[in-house]
């Protein structure tokens, strides 16, 4: 159907989006790879090359694999992947995006399951809704933690003695489902959005068809609701993915990292910017890369398969 | 909804649905309240929920110590401009996509999906540097450009989805009708896709506004945004629930009452061509 | 609107480089100071425009939360990035990185300015072999606070120079769960300037050590378990629910609101306490001495929240002008004059301490008698190849005490034994030491 003039015109209007890209993914990408076969500690005066001789000097510095830093083979990745702490913050990390996960697609289908039915005012309730989604996660991140789960003044503690019971301390006695309540709180809209416009078109002759059949409630969900929905939460699962394998500020603002919330981000923060460790940190980064594609790859199957119609 | 319900089962499902509501707006709600409290009814015990002598004494302090409007007017040109580049370059790219697809067209998309999972903490250092080198720290346009660049793999991905729900027989009729590439796009995409386009606009908009890594790390005053405005009251000496609160709405404000006016928009365009 | 913003925004695009740098140029009477969201901090920002009116010289502030403001000028010094004409640092940065030759050194302070005057211990704690690198703003130790009319109510005195023993047991006597009254708010939350900065100066006292003098980490000691059991049996009887993420700001607020009996923390607290405008027990609040175990040293800690110039600025002058300003008796006699006395940056200099206005203030000679009983050059009962009282003056160091606090703070909270915390604490010294070549 296409004709060579149209392909090649098509071509030439991808390239900006694709070199951009190309370029985006290829810098970072070099930097971290050159860096995580270095000893890099600029707090022990290690620098990439001399400061302010121009761009110039920088990109041959850059090239030739920043020469003035040693190298030290796979030592940072040994040391990396050897310290206690990195297999924990790989569980920790699919756990935290996994219960995500799994709170804003089962809450996002009961929720949209509930705004699909008729009532008063839904445009209202709508609104409501989708309001966490546009909380900087900065903020949410410390309005949760100090106003909601402040142990002393927090509004769940004040609740919470109000039934005479001992307040939770929310953030070190039960720190995961804190960190998945307070992210979920942001995604949950997000879900809910898509799923509620997937239900909305949803064929309701062919529910009725099937309740005349005698389908119950359950065997229509199940068999006619939940497959045309599985495009839907194809795309959530997706999406969401991608933004939660780098979750920071969340974890940052509340618990620093500590009580287990440890996630792989946070791990090479702490090496990169608290340590002050680039190579370290550096290897870290490529073990993260590996990591996201290999959830990328699993995540691809899924999608690969549904999006295709 | 063709089906007959009761009025009885709407009520339920009303009360029901705003009970949800208001529970899942409720931080947002208290947050905005408690601004308007004194420090002292910020943490009383039992809370007060309206009846407190309301002040906007702790928006004063915040204003005082914080040129707010400057840190407003860079999320908008960052938040802004990336996004209205991102479109300038998706769109092509997303037409070609959609309309002229290849056996790597996927693989492209996927790929381009793909490299939004590089965590930015492993190259805040280079990135650093390099912007030194170029002389484009604390740089509103430096920024413009590198949220673009983040955003553009869903920019792309959400436009393509939108431009596939677009019949191509349409398409066909006009080139037989000798339009040519520039007036196809302009004349024949650009009206239907620009619902679309819209909604990618939104929701662009909003990542890059709540965007918290490069932001900060990357300006000090002459492009700080409201990330960094809000980096300037988490914790300070105390705990001062008031002001933090006033901080909080000055910062998610704009962006809420902006979601909330174009909300339709952005829930059309959230499907991701997830339905027909 | 919509067609100008991107014309706007590609043009500006395509002349990016140029304009950054013309940025750069058009600041030449404009200095940038980054600063920590502190209350003293805060408040010179209110003062700004008196030394802008005086020197002509404009300024713009980025104030940041600590952690975000330690990532953001470490970021920038050691790159180079000349974002910032002042910086604000500690006492664990400024000999760092002036021995590294990033800081301009502080040798060309006029005589009105009277470097003199500024207490030894700060000035030996900002200074690298004899140089001074940075200003204290102002300066901290850590003491005892407490409520006296609970102390009262318990049948207990508090002794100026109070033991760990006294402290447990004062503890122990003034709580009161009916009420939500804690004997005792100390700071458990991770962080090597929180929770850690505490538990390492109440070692010292405990006769720890974090390294022998061959950088060997001493974590398995018997010192160290001691220290550790101590404190967190100590909170679980008496301390607040939490207590392991609790830091100097939560402690703050439980105190002011009058849920703590006594709270170990930072003298400049004092001020704050004692306020009739935020602490509902300001007219009830005593000070005392941190406590010892009669081994020589007490788990007091010695601090200084400076500012220094990057080596790299454009606008060293203008720099040196305003910190001569902002340290100087000058400005604490502004502060005084607009705010009273107890509001002024305390800690800094001997003149104040000398001035008999200040005498009045009820907790000057304490916090002046905390800082002078701290000593950075030898902080520990055993020898150690560091310096500094609860840091380690080793650019690695903040990294590894943030893992360590956080191993303490997970066993606070239940999650490990003490003898897993400081085992695995152990290890990560050791490799961050043996990593950067001290073993």
């Amino acid at each position: 159907m296409a004709t060579q003039s149209s392909r090649s015109a098509a071509r030439i209007m991808m390239a900006p989006a694709v070199f951009l890209l190309l370029v985006w993914m290829l810098v970072p990408l070099s930097l971290t790879l050159i860096l995580s076969f270095k000893r890099f500690l600029p707090l022990r005066g290690d620098r990439i090359g001399e400061r302010g001789d121009g761009f110039g000097d920088f990109l041959l510095d850059y090239i030739t694999g920043f020469p003035t830093l040693d190298w030290v083979g796979f030592q940072n990745f040994a040391s990396f992947a050897s310290s206690g702490a990195f297999t924990d913050a790989v569980v920790t990390t699919l756990v935290i995006v996994g219960g995500v996960l799994a709170v804003s697609v089962i809450f996002g289908i009961l929720l949209a399951m509930l705004l699909d039915q008729p009532m008063w005012g839904q445009g209202v309730v709508r609104i409501l809704v989708i309001a966490p989604f546009f909380v900087m996660p900065t903020v949410s991140a410390l309005v949760w933690k100090n106003m909601f789960m402040d142990p002393t003044n927090g509004l769940f503690s004040h609740l919470w003695r109000a039934f005479g019971a001992d307040p939770v301390v929310w953030l070190s006695d039960v720190p995961m489902t804190s960190l998945i309540l307070i992210i979920s709180w942001q995604w949950l809209p997000f879900a809910t959005l898509i799923l509620l416009t997937a239900f909305q078109s949803l064929d309701s002759e062919q529910l009725e068809a099937a309740e005349m059949d005698g389908a119950g409630p359950f065997a229509r969900f199940f068999f006619i609701a939940l497959p045309h929905l599985s495009r839907a939460i194809t795309i959530v699962i997706l999406i969401q993915t991608i933004f939660l394998l780098a979750v920071f500020a969340e974890i940052f603002v509340t618990t620093g990292g500590a009580f287990g919330t440890r996630t792989l981000t946070y791990l090479i923060y702490q090496r990169v910017l608290e340590s002050q460790n680039i190579g370290l940190g550096s290897a870290g980064g490529v073990y993260a890369i590996i990591l996201a594609n290999i959830v990328a790859i699993f995540l691809m199957r899924i999608v690969g398969k549904n999006l295709d119609r | 909804m063709a089906r007959a319900v009761t009025t009885q089962r709407k009520a339920l499902n009303t009360a029901i649905a705003w009970t949800i509501g208001i529970l899942i707006f409720f931080p947002i709600l208290w947050t905005v309240l408690t601004s308007f409290k004194t420090e002292a009814e910020a943490i009383a015990n039992p809370p007060v929920f309206l009846f407190f002598d309301w002040t906007l004494e702790n928006y004063g302090v915040v204003q005082e110590r914080s040129n707010y409007m400057r840190f407003l007017w860079n999320s908008v040109i960052i938040a802004g401009g990336s996004t209205i580049l991102g479109i300038i370059i998706a769109v092509p790219a997303a037409w070609s996509m959609a309309f002229v697809p290849s056996r790597r067209t996927k693989d492209i998309l996927l790929w381009m999906l793909s490299t939004k999972m590089l965590p930015a903490v492993g190259v805040l250092y280079p990135i650093y540097l390099l912007c030194i080198e170029l002389g484009v720290l604390d740089n509103r346009y430096a920024l413009v450009v590198i949220l673009m660049l983040i955003n553009l793999p869903i920019i792309v991905w959400m436009l393509y989805t939108y431009f596939r729900e677009i019949p191509g027989e349409i398409l066909e009729a006009a080139r037989m009708d000798g339009a040519s590439l520039k007036d196809e796009l302009l004349y024949v995409l650009t009206p239907m896709a620009v619902p679309g386009i819209a909604s990618t606009l939104l929701l662009n908009f909003i990542l890059a506004w709540n965007e918290a890594f490069w932001t900060l790390n990357l300006t000090s005053v002459d492009a700080a945004p409201l990330t960094a405005f809000i980096a300037s009251y988490s914790s300070p000496e105390g705990l001062f629930f008031a002001k933090l609160s006033a901080a909080s709405t000055m910062a998610i404000a704009p962006i809420l009452i902006l979601g909330w006016f174009s909300q339709k928009q952005l829930v059309r365009g959230l499907t991701f061509g997830a339905v027909k | 609107m919509f067609t100008k913003t991107v014309l706007r925004t590609t043009s500006a695009l395509a002349l990016c480089v140029s304009a950054g740098a013309a940025f750069a140029d058009g600041h030449s009477a404009t200095i940038t100071i980054a600063t920590v969201n502190n209350g003293d901090m805060i408040r010179m920002q209110g003062y700004t425009d008196q030394f802008t009116e005086e020197t002509g010289i404009a300024v713009e502030w980025v104030t940041l939360e600590e952690n975000v403001l330690r990532q953001r000028v470490t970021t920038d010094i050691t790159t180079e990035g000349g974002q910032f004409d002042i910086m604000t640092i500690g006492m664990y940065e400024a000999p760092i990185w002036g021995s590294n030759g990033w800081l301009v050194p502080l040798d060309g302070l006029s005589d009105e300015y009277n470097v003199e005057d500024i207490l030894p211990a700060m000035r030996g704690g900002l200074s690298h072999d004899g140089t001074l690198y940075a200003a204290p703003f102002y300066g901290e130790s850590s003491m005892v606070m407490y409520r006296t009319d609970l102390m009262e109510a318990a049948g207990l005195e508090m002794p100026a120079a109070p033991t760990w023993e006294f402290i447990r047991e004062a503890a122990a006597a003034m709580t009161d769960r009916d009420n939500d009254i804690n004997g005792i708010c100390l700071r458990g939350k991770p962080g090597w300037g929180e929770g850690g900065a505490f538990i390492n100066a109440m070692a010292n006292s405990f006769g720890a050590r974090v390294v022998d003098e061959e950088w060997n980490a001493q974590l398995d000691s018997e010192a160290w378990a001691n220290t550790l059991n101590f404190f967190n049996d100590m909170m679980q009887e008496s301390g607040p629910a939490g207590f392991a993420t609790n830091g100097f700001n939560e402690n703050l607020s439980l105190f002011n609101q009058g849920l703590c009996g006594m709270w170990i923390d930072a003298t400049v607290a004092a001020s704050f306490v004692t306020n009739p405008d935020d602490s509902e027990v300001a007219d009830s609040v005593g000070f005392a001495l941190a406590p010892d175990n009669g081994l020589g040293p007490r788990s007091n800690w010695l601090w200084a929240w400076a500012l220094a110039v990057p080596a790299g600025t454009q606008q060293q002058d203008e720099a040196m002008a305003f910190i001569e300003w902002a340290t100087s008796t000058g400005y604490i006699e502004l502060v005084a004059e607009n705010e009273g006395w107890a509001n002024v940056p305390p800690g800094a200099r001997q003149s104040l301490y000398d001035n008999p206005n200040y005498a009045d203030v009820p907790f000057a000679q304490m916090t002046l008698d905390s800082i002078l009983s701290a000593n950075p050059t030898e902080p520990t009962v055993d020898p150690v190849p560091y310096t500094g009282v609860q840091f380690m003056a080793i650019p690695e160091f903040a990294g590894f005490w943030t893992e360590v606090s956080q191993e303490f703070s997970n066993a606070y909270a239940g999650q490990q034994t003490i003898e897993e915390a400081l085992a695995n604490g152990q290890n990560i010294v050791n490799e961050a030491l043996s990593a950067a070549g001290y073993q």
